[in-house]
């Protein structure tokens, strides 16, 4: 009896120091937001491990990457921002600069010089999508294929996704508008430079949707990134889209039968936030670890581990080769110029307006 | 239906084993997803198939990889320590507070006595992404409603917190802690609690040395169900977590979303194990409060 | 009638009142501390989200000017609002800028209307170099006083200046606070910016009487419609200055609407284009998965209720195990291993074309559909609907089936009039709970329901992690929560709430 009174005297002691002591950050340590999987790991080896060991912070791994812009918010709103560093795709960095969660960055002053001497600024070019944003990584959504159930003509090109006579059996698409309205309409004759002006329309919605009508029955649609690779190794679909970092791993690592196509695949950005609101000396380490971490052996370095082409142009002479497989990475890498020869622009701006208005009519289309 | 009659007609012998051959069925049913967990867990490969190896038994089809990967992996183990920290605190929470809470329903004067019980259980009945999400806006600031006053600000955070997510937990496992223990309560006779009030013990002497033996089944099954609420629990602990308080769900999820491991499988089999040997002592526990009580098993 | 007295003396009456008092007492005592547990960790955080469905502070937070000025805006006119409408945007927006809310506003009302977003962020960024610094140069040229930032402070806190020019009082403070709030500087060291200057021009213009005389008849005025326009030509769309006068109030239904297909539109409720109508569909969706789902459970959990409630003790309890096990599986473990059965290359198609059921190019489409959810969910909430079915089996007497079928009752005559009605409470029981908790699943649904076999949660889980749109997470939370306590009051009516057993 008095050992249980002094049970829950004690717990409802330790439950208010604790509480008291949530609050307080510990002081060398910072949490660094990321994908998890084969992803976080390369950024692991690649920026972790040498920083940590340059700087003696350490670092802890969150992977909460899919949920940050929400729980950036809430912790905004809150006051309280627990994260440092967080990882996420470009459209989700333009999302969380319009809602001011994100700290602006000015490149030239803030990240490192490429190695070649270029500003920050022109090394990463065009990626700088937005204030906020720190590009790492180009990625890009394409298709893998089933080599041994696509009969004896391989795909080529990207519109055999909408060919069921050619290869029938089952497809996987991502579960949203994005890429797959573009596809639709590339696919069914619209010029590439047009493709965001006829999806403004409600004729050009349509026509896309029509598009995809033919095929509706056909695609099993995937929302994790992990969801492809397990159906083409099942050979639950024929082919399917996903991550060119997913269908390396599945080709090169795991030897299944698969193939990939590079056409029309559509290039993203994945790269660093800093949330707004961190205390100044956080904030001074995460911009420390950034430059740190995206400067342009640190991005080459990150390739040796996953097949993602680095952000800065002058890290692309510096990729080399597998860390494990010892093969040459820069071939697989969405930048290459054979791979690049038919790629597609995602627009950010295009789809920051558009994606609240077309999710929901795809969501409509999908359930009917 | 237990045993046929000699003079069972052919109809009700065809009925008898034909419903046995139906419940056997639905029990197969129960356990199927279970029977494919198990071997897939030793799968050499790193995706949830049945490879060709495998189905050929073939040894090199098979390995304990997965097993290893699970030891070793310091992500899995931080998981399985945050479980391990999280449910048994966010258990004793529930059942102490669900114990005395359903000893006080099951008085015979209670006023507001369904109200009461219906706040006490919506934590079981309102959809969990409702208070996932609730329970997220409102621990990253908490307060403290005062009438006439307005909102009394807390000056801590819970989201992201050890104690949030305990708090959330226990919270979500009360429902069966009350309803355990109210059953149980009902088949308690209240006389017992006045004789020995008669010969002098006080309520608490009384609480712990009559009322809690006899209910201690009710409490124990009840804990138990608040325990694997708070194991298997993944929406809320997304949302009102962090990677400190990363659980064994929550990794098993990401994993499921980032990269398609069988290490999940590999878990989920130690998981069953545990749970069976936890069901065991469950019935136990059963029967021996059975004995204590003077039921015989029949 | 003499009155009866209790030991004490007292009355006997007033005595037991005063125990059956303290009897209530020691009850609420006990129970208290749970009572205000559950308020504070759980019924407030449902009650704080619930308001978000409603809440909408973000316009009139973000331009209070301009849904001021906008007042006197009529949408019916056909035309876009004129100056004075503009001139408010203007220093609603170059505040908002600075505190970076005009993006953030921007994404709210992107939910209600395409391209606002975009509208709002170019916007912010060209605000700050409009045309209006003319104001600020004719000001400063006139008078070097307008270009000394301790002056207008000083001005700024004369009574009567601030009586003579109240707009640009209102301006100026709102820059004060701004100034100190946003960039830690002091007003009093810093100059005004141009739209400051800008509400001055005004007033003067209207003829105001200044603190050091300004002739303005000379500068030539900046419009700042035009200065909008040129950013962007949907400042002049009808549709933009509706929505910001639709959301303007603090608080709104329109999220609700949404919620139900409709539209907020300036004459109330509308229609939704039948092209974006999903949350009805969803929710009726919704509600015959989850009565499928019941059902199945009935049909499944009944026979082996029966079988654990008439089997001898010690069996019935080693097959309870196989029961509870499959309940106490990781709920994610188990949605994956659903997605091995019955996918097309899955376990069960493999067995049904290996023994001839089917052919090998027609296997069953078992999973991405609303089999695929069907199943998986019935497995796990199966459970949920043997237990309390078992424990009300329990309890009824064996010997009334004997007696009917002694009286001559054939076995289904004896069941079916005798033992089913004993049972009716155990089934509504398990179907209450087992409705109630399928119709807020959404990770088993996500995970195997493809496109047609997801529930409204769904959704909810979107808006949540992905859109942002809180406000409508909540509104659909709320009527999903709404339809829940009804049942659950259906269910306390029919049932009682404390006769839920979960096999203790």
């Amino acid at each position: 009896m008095k050992t249980t009174l002094k049970l829950m005297a004690t717990s409802c002691l330790t439950l208010t120091a604790s509480m008291a002591l949530a609050d307080g950050h510990m002081a060398n340590e910072m949490t660094i937001v990321s994908w998890g999987g084969a992803y976080s790991n390369s950024q692991q080896k690649a920026y972790h491990e040498p920083y940590m060991e340059n700087t003696g912070v350490n670092i802890i791994n969150d992977e909460s990457s899919a949920e940050a812009v929400a729980k950036l918010r809430a912790m905004n709103e809150a006051g309280n921002v627990t994260w440092d560093v967080v990882d996420v795709v470009a459209s989700d960095a333009i999302r969380l600069c319009d809602e001011g969660l994100a700290m602006e960055i000015d490149p030239d002053t803030q990240l490192a010089d490429g190695d070649d001497g270029s500003k920050a600024s022109d090394d990463f070019g065009d990626l700088l999508v937005s204030e906020c944003f720190i590009p790492q990584i180009v990625y890009s959504t394409t298709v893998g294929y089933r080599t041994d159930l696509v009969g004896d003509t391989a795909p080529t090109e990207i519109c055999a996704i909408f060919d069921t006579d050619a290869y029938p059996g089952k497809r996987s698409l991502e579960k949203r508008p994005i890429n797959n309205m573009e596809w639709a309409l590339l696919c069914d004759g619209v010029a590439k430079d047009a493709v965001y002006d006829v999806l403004e329309t409600e004729e050009g919605q349509a026509q896309a949707f029509a598009k995809l009508d033919t095929i509706k029955d056909d695609v099993i649609w995937w929302s994790a990134g992990a969801d492809t690779p397990q159906l083409l190794a099942d050979g639950e679909v024929v082919m399917g889209s996903t991550y060119n970092g997913r269908l390396f791993s599945l080709i090169e690592e795991q030897k299944q039968p698969v193939a990939m196509l590079w056409d029309a695949q559509v290039f993203d950005l994945d790269g660093w936030i800093i949330p707004a609101g961190l205390t100044p000396e956080r904030e001074a380490r995460a911009l420390d670890y950034v430059k740190f971490a995206t400067d342009t052996q640190r991005l080459a370095d990150q390739s040796k581990y996953i097949a993602y082409g680095p952000a800065r142009a002058s890290s692309a002479p510096l990729v080399g080769k597998h860390a494990d497989l010892g093969i040459e990475m820069a071939p697989h890498m969405p930048t290459d110029p054979n791979n690049a020869k038919n790629t597609f622009l995602y627009n950010y701006e295009w789809w920051a307006d558009y994606r609240d208005d077309l999710d929901a009519k795809f969501q409509a289309w999908l359930s009917k | 239906m237990s045993g046929l009659p000699p003079y069972a007609s052919t109809g009700q012998r065809v009925w008898y084993y034909s419903f046995r051959v139906i419940c056997g069925v639905i029990f197969f049913f129960l356990i199927a997803p279970i029977l494919v967990i198990i071997p897939l867990s030793f799968n050499a490969e790193n995706f949830f198939t049945f490879t060709p190896e495998m189905l050929a038994f073939d040894p090199a089809g098979y390995s304990t990889k997965h097993y290893q990967d699970f030891f070793t992996n310091s992500d899995w183990q931080l998981a399985l320590r945050n479980s391990l920290k999280i449910a048994p605190v966010a258990t004793i929470l529930s059942v102490s507070l669900g114990t005395l809470a359903a000893i006080g329903l099951s008085q015979s004067h209670v006023p507001f006595r369904r109200a009461i019980m219906a706040v006490l259980i919506s934590p079981m009945i309102v959809p969990l992404i409702i208070s996932a999400t609730g329970m997220y806006f409102f621990y990253s600031n908490p307060y403290i409603p005062i009438p006439f006053y307005g909102k009394l600000e807390l000056p801590f955070t819970l989201t992201g917190t050890y104690w949030g997510v305990v708090l959330a937990h226990a919270a979500l496992g009360i429902p069966f802690v009350i309803i355990t223990v109210t059953a149980t309560l009902v088949g308690f006779d209240q006389s017992l609690t006045r004789a020995a009030a008669n010969m002098g013990a006080g309520p608490v002497t009384t609480f712990f040395r009559v009322q809690m033996p006899l209910i201690l089944p009710g409490v124990v099954s009840g804990g138990l169900f608040a325990f694997i609420t708070s194991f298997d629990e993944v929406v809320v602990v997304l949302f009102v977590g962090s990677a400190g308080q990363k659980t064994l769900p929550w990794q098993m999820f990401t994993g499921l979303r980032e990269q398609i491991s069988p290490t999940i499988l590999a878990v989920a089999t130690i998981l069953i194990a545990v749970s069976v040997a936890l069901l065991f002592v469950l019935e136990m526990l059963r029967r021996r409060s059975e004995r204590l009580r003077g039921l015989s098993p029949s | 009638m003499t009155e009866v007295l209790a030991a004490d003396g007292r009355p006997l009456k007033a005595s037991l009142n005063r125990a059956l008092r303290r009897q209530k007492l020691r009850a609420l005592a006990l129970i208290a501390p749970l009572l205000i547990f559950i308020l504070v960790s759980f019924v407030m955080p449902i009650a704080d989200m619930l308001f978000r469905s409603v809440e909408n502070e973000i316009v009139s937070d973000t331009l209070p000017r301009t849904v001021k000025a906008l007042e006197g805006w009529d949408s019916s006119s056909g035309e876009a609002p004129g100056e004075a409408v503009f001139n408010a945007l203007y220093t609603d927006m170059a505040l908002a800028t600075e505190y970076k809310s005009h993006t953030r506003l921007g994404s709210r009302l992107n939910y209600e209307l395409t391209g606002v977003s975009s509208l709002f962020r170019k916007s912010g960024r060209r605000v700050k170099r409009f045309d209006t610094d003319v104001y600020a140069d004719a000001f400063r040229d006139a008078d070097p006083a307008y270009a000394d930032p301790g002056q207008w402070a000083a001005w700024m806190s004369d009574d009567t200046v601030r009586a003579a020019v109240p707009v640009t009082a209102a301006t100026y403070d709102a820059w004060a606070k701004m100034i100190v709030e946003v960039d830690n500087d002091d007003p009093a060291k810093e100059e005004p910016w141009d739209f400051v200057y800008t509400a001055l021009y005004n007033e003067a213009v209207a003829g105001a009487s200044l603190p050091v005389a300004v002739d303005v008849s000379g500068v030539e005025p900046v419009s700042l419609r035009d200065q909008f326009v040129e950013v962007d030509k949907d400042w002049l769309d009808i549709d933009v200055w509706q929505t910001i006068k639709i959301y303007a109030p603090k608080y709104t239904n329109g999220y609700f609407l949404n919620s139900v297909d409709l539209l907020k539109g300036p004459d109330g409720a509308e229609a939704r284009p039948e092209s974006e109508r999903i949350y009805v569909v969803l929710f009726i969706r919704t509600m015959i998965m989850s009565l499928s789902i019941m059902g199945m459970c009935v049909l499944l959990g009944y026979p082996i209720a029966w079988l654990l409630a008439n089997l001898r003790d010690r069996t019935a309890n080693l097959l309870m195990i196989l029961v509870l096990l499959p309940f106490w599986t990781s709920l994610l473990v188990r949605t994956s291993a659903w997605k091995v059965l019955l996918q097309q290359q899955g376990v069960i198609n493999d067995v049904l074309v290996w023994i001839g059921l089917v052919a090998d190019d027609g296997r069953l489409q078992l999973i991405n559909n609303q089999t695929g959810t069907i199943i998986a969910m019935t497995h796990i909430l199966l459970p949920f609907m043997i237990l309390p079915l078992y424990s009300v089996m329990k309890t009824i007497p064996p010997s009334y089936l004997r007696a009917a079928k002694s009286l001559g009752a054939t076995d289904w005559t004896a069941f079916w009039r005798v033992y089913f009605p004993q049972s009716v409470p155990g089934i509504g029981a398990g179907c209450i709970l087992v409705f109630i908790l399928s119709i807020g699943y959404y990770i088993t649904p996500e995970l195997v329901g493809g496109t047609k076999g997801v529930f409204i949660s769904n959704r909810i889980a979107y808006h949540i992690s992905s859109s942002l749109n809180w406000g409508l997470a909540a509104a659909l939370g709320s009527i999903l929560l709404a339809v829940v306590l009804l049942l659950y009051w259906v269910y306390d009516k029919i049932v009682g709430i404390d006769n839920v057993k979960l096999g203790g």
